[in-house]
C-alpha cells in the first residue's frame, strides 16, 4: 500500500517502538525512502527520545540519594548489634 | 548464575525476614526512577524530592504486602504516583477536574517539518541548552501525557507496566505517548532547525 505523509505520521511512534505489523513497517520504509521530510521527523523524534534516556538530561538534584538513605536510615532504626 | 530478578525477590524476602537494613540496597537502583515520576506529577523539584522519600518510606512499611507475581518496578512506580498524586490534590483541589478536561480538547498531534534535521549530527545533542530545552518542553507537556511519557521514554517501562502503573488500558498509553512525542518533536523542531547549520536552498521546499 503506498502511504501518505499523515498517514506515516500516525505511526511514527510505534514505528519507533517496533509495535506495528511486518507489512505496514514495510510500507513506511517504503515511504522514508523517498520522502525527506518523514525520514527528517523520524530522525528528530528518535533523537530527542535518546537524549531523554539520557541521565544527564534529567539530573536528580544534588545530595538527593543522600538525604533519602538518611530518611530511610531512621525509618528503619537503628542496625541490629552483630 | 542468578538473575537480577531472583537476586531482588531474594533481597526483599530477607528483608521482610526482618534484615530490614538490606531495604537500602534494594532501593537503590531505583532511585532516580521514584523520583523523576513523582515530579513528572508535582513538576516541582522541592516537592518531588520529599514526595520520592515519602514514596520509598512507603515502599519500605509496605514490603510485606509486595507479591511476588508482581514486578518490584511496577509496585514501586504505583507507590510513587500515588505519592505524587496525593501531593498534587492537596495542592490544588481542583486539577483532576482540569486534567480531564484538558484530554478531551482536540489538539493539533502533526509533527512539524524539518527538513534541516538531518544536517543536525548526534554531538549536536550534547549541547546544554537542548537539554534545557527539552527538560523545559517535557515539563510543559499535559499532565496525562507527561505522565505516560515519563514512564515510558525516561523510565523506559514497556506499555503493559505503564499500563498498569497508571491504571490505563495499553492502547490509552499508546496514544498518549504517541501525542507527547509528536508534541516534544513540534515544540523543539524551531530549536534543532537553529541548531543546524545554515544550509540554504538545500531542502527547503514543501514546509
Amino acid at each position: 500500500m503506498k502511504l501518505d505523509c499523515k498517514h506515516v505520521w500516525e505511526y511514527i511512534s510505534e514505528y519507533i517502538d517496533g509495535s506495528i505489523d511486518a507489512q505496514l513497517r514495510e510500507d513506511i520504509e517504503r515511504h522514508l525512502e523517498h520522502c525527506e521530510i518523514c525520514a527528517a521527523i523520524l530522525d528528530s523524534t528518535r533523537n530527542i527520545l535518546i537524549l531523554t534516556a539520557d541521565d544527564r538530561t534529567f539530573e536528580l538534584p544534588v545530595g538527593y540519594s543522600k538525604r533519602l538513605h538518611e530518611r530511610l536510615a531512621k525509618e528503619i532504626g537503628p542496625e541490629p548489634d552483630v | 548464575m542468578q538473575t537480577a530478578a531472583a537476586r531482588e525477590a531474594e533481597l526483599i524476602a530477607r528483608i521482610v525476614g526482618g534484615e530490614k537494613e538490606l531495604f537500602h540496597e534494594l532501593i537503590r537502583p531505583y532511585e532516580r526512577m521514584v523520583y523523576l515520576t513523582v515530579l513528572s506529577i508535582v513538576k516541582n523539584e522541592a516537592d518531588a524530592e520529599d514526595g520520592a522519600q515519602e514514596a520509598v518510606i512507603n515502599a519500605y512499611r509496605h514490603l510485606g504486602s509486595f507479591r511476588s507475581e508482581a514486578k518490584f518496578s511496577t509496585w514501586l512506580t504505583t507507590i510513587a504516583i500515588n505519592e505524587g498524586k496525593k501531593r498534587l490534590r492537596k495542592a490544588k483541589a481542583l486539577e483532576n477536574s482540569l486534567e480531564e478536561e484538558a484530554e478531551e480538547k482536540e489538539g493539533d498531534y502533526t509533527p512539524a517539518s524539518l527538513t534541516d534535521w538531518r544536517g543536525v549530527p548526534l554531538e549536536a545533542l550534547e549541547r546544554q541548552e537542548l537539554r534545557d530545552a527539552l527538560r523545559k518542553a517535557v515539563a510543559s507537556l499535559p499532565d496525562n501525557y507527561r505522565q505516560v511519557f515519563t514512564l515510558r521514554d525516561l523510565e523506559e517501562l514497556n506499555t503493559e507496566e505503564t499500563a498498569e502503573a497508571l491504571g490505563l488500558t495499553p492502547g490509552v498509553v499508546k496514544v498518549r505517548l504517541h501525542r507527547a512525542r509528536i508534541l516534544l518533536q513540534k515544540q523543539l523542531a524551531p530549536f534543532l532547525k537553529s541548531a543546524a547549520p545554515a544550509r540554504k536552498g538545500f531542502f527547503r521546499r514543501a514546509l
